[in-house]
């Protein structure tokens, strides 16, 4: 059985507690979009500054539960001074480790369904791991990622 | 199984006709503190749909053979239970839909577009479950009526101060008979003859009041009742829209198909006579059985010994956690036990609901984190979500002592 622990990793607890890059941008200039989760009312506004195809600032807002708001927090860290297809990367690899695990989950299979994700360095990113063990979980820690395609798509 | 009506209620006896007690869930006993999402069910309720499976089905209402007509007499027994079950004169106006949400929908969709147009006025309260703002918020788009909604007031009681303002010039108060978040009780016998004598017409959310206390259609006086059965033993997939006969019969019809028609021709339709002109195509028949099944064991153990039971509890619930975790925690609701349901929304110091249910799991505590439906009363009461337990027949002290317990847990994590 997994236990807290393996969630609530002290880094991820670090970001919750001490979110970064807390604030809002002006928009426009900056890219912004709203995500909900509508099963457990978490909220993530994410504001995303792109000058030449890099992301120069980013700002993250909302509530919700740790595992949300740290993962936000985690990303808009991450996310910050890297180009924009960089970000891209970076959000597949951390979706593909969230749903690789999803489809695991029932048949301890872990040898992968989906396509090998992008080869990208997860660095703290690798805390969240744990989530994939709590499935009902797996939505707030994309629920930042999500919302950040949406805000650069825009 | 055990008790009538005036004794006590027998939990142990209770329990043990809850298979889902019989063993450990997730290699933990099983604190279910989740009933006002959905209750269990009692072997009773799974043995009468099994049976029905196993020894009578068919479809209903199509055919002379011997099953058809078993199945049909089965079904529409349940009926008749249910209809004495909430005091209903004629088993008739009884409607089975799929859950309270259709209930509601029907109402609005068939009543709401024969009855309203614009400028027309729908009293609600900002205490509502979605299933009874969403239906009327669709119909108020379509038609250009006005919503108005009854503000929440002190100590978790809907403030009807202003009550006859709010009713001038409305045709239907829609208001729940027991709040999925506070447990609070509005008081529907007034609200009724406030909105009677204003001309308007009352339909109730009853989902979380059916359940838990003795329901007379006659007492609360109201005109349209919704119901869902599984919150009440019964399985999903069925629900009810209680209505007086007349209101029902001028009603149009809601879904159509088979099995609501009295004729078809390439030129139109004539409707069945209720209750089936609004049961459209093969209802949940075992649901339906099932549900039948639930009301004899919920009569079984008495509704009075099962208010009473539940207000005890209340009682022990706001008791213990607050000798507990004093300021730590936040109950939201009526304070006084006899003045509300056995439904706690509660916040413990800075710990998400989210991180507070999924530590409680861990000792197999089962409570709902969200908005439980109700965001309009989230806003209002200045919250994104809370963590709720709920408590039914199959509850008692150790399970309220467990949760208390169990909290400690969440402030060791989350105590920044």
């Amino acid at each position: 059985m997994a236990g807290l622990e393996d969630l609530y990793k002290e880094i991820v607890l670090d970001h919750y507690r001490s979110p970064r890059n807390r604030g809002e941008l002006e928009s426009p200039p900056a890219k912004h979009a709203e995500g909900f989760n509508p099963l457990c009312g978490d909220e993530v506004h994410v504001y995303v500054q792109v000058d030449d195809g890099v992301v120069s600032d980013v700002a993250i807002a909302g509530q919700g539960c740790s595992i949300s708001q740290a993962s936000a927090s985690m990303m808009s860290a991450a996310i910050k001074g890297k180009s924009v297809d960089e970000v891209d990367e970076l959000t597949t690899a951390v979706k593909a480790m969230m749903s690789i695990h999803e489809q695991s989950l029932d048949d301890d299979d872990d040898s992968g369904v989906l396509p090998d994700p992008p080869d990208v360095e997860l660095g703290d990113l690798e805390a969240l791991k744990g989530v994939v063990q709590f499935p009902v979980r797996i939505k707030c820690a994309t629920l930042g990622w999500n919302t950040l395609s949406e805000a650069l798509s825009t | 199984m055990s008790t009538g009506n005036d004794g006590e209620l027998d939990v142990t006896a209770v329990r043990a006709d809850f298979p889902i007690f019989d063993g450990p869930v997730n290699d933990r006993d099983l604190i279910y503190l989740d009933s006002s999402g959905t209750s269990q069910k009692p072997r009773q309720v799974l043995e009468a749909m099994d049976a029905f499976y196993i020894e009578a089905n068919a479809n209903v209402h199509r055919g002379a053979y011997y099953l058809s007509d078993q199945a049909s007499r089965r079904m529409e027994k349940a009926r008749t239970k249910v209809a004495r079950f909430i005091g209903a004169g004629d088993a008739d106006e009884i409607v089975f839909t799929k859950n309270a949400t259709e209930a509601l929908n029907l109402l609005a969709q068939s009543w709401g577009r024969a009855n309203l147009s614009a400028g027309d006025a729908v009293v609600l309260s900002v205490i509502e479950h979605h299933a009874n703002i969403v239906p009327w918020q669709m119909l108020a788009a379509e038609r250009g009526i006005e919503l108005r909604f009854l503000p929440l007031g002190a100590g978790g009681h809907l403030d009807l101060t202003e009550l006859d303002r709010f009713l001038d010039g409305a045709k239907l108060v829609s208001i729940t008979a027991m709040s999925n978040v506070l447990g609070t009780l509005p008081p529907i016998p007034r609200i009724v003859e406030a909105a009677h004598s204003a001309g308007a017409l009352v339909a109730i959310d009853a989902c979380q009041y059916v359940p838990h206390l003795p329901t007379r259609i006659d007492d609360l006086d109201v005109d349209f009742m919704a119901f869902s059965g599984h919150k009440m033993c019964g399985p999903t997939g069925v629900g009810v829209l209680w209505a007086r006969k007349e209101l029902l019969e001028a009603m149009p019809p809601f879904l159509g198909g088979g099995g609501m028609i009295a004729n078809v021709t390439t030129e139109g339709f004539t409707t069945a006579p209720v209750p089936h002109k609004f049961e459209a195509g093969t209802p949940p028949i075992a649901e339906i059985i099932g549900l039948g099944a639930a009301v004899d064991y919920l009569e079984s153990l008495g509704m009075d010994a099962i208010r009473r039971h539940e207000v005890e509890l209340t009682s022990y619930f706001l008791r213990t956690i607050k000798e507990r975790h004093g300021d730590d925690v936040t109950v939201h609701g009526p304070s006084e036990p006899a003045e509300r349901g056995g439904v706690f929304s509660f916040a413990y110091k800075d710990v998400h609901p989210h991180d507070l249910s999924q530590v409680l799991d861990q000792h197999g505590v089962s409570v709902r984190a969200g908005h439980h439906c109700a965001k309009p009363l989230m806003q209002e009461l200045g919250v994104g979500a809370t963590a709720r337990a709920s408590l039914y027949i199959y509850n008692d002290e150790s399970d309220v002592d467990r949760l208390v317990e169990a909290l400690d847990d969440a402030s060791d994590l989350f105590s920044f």
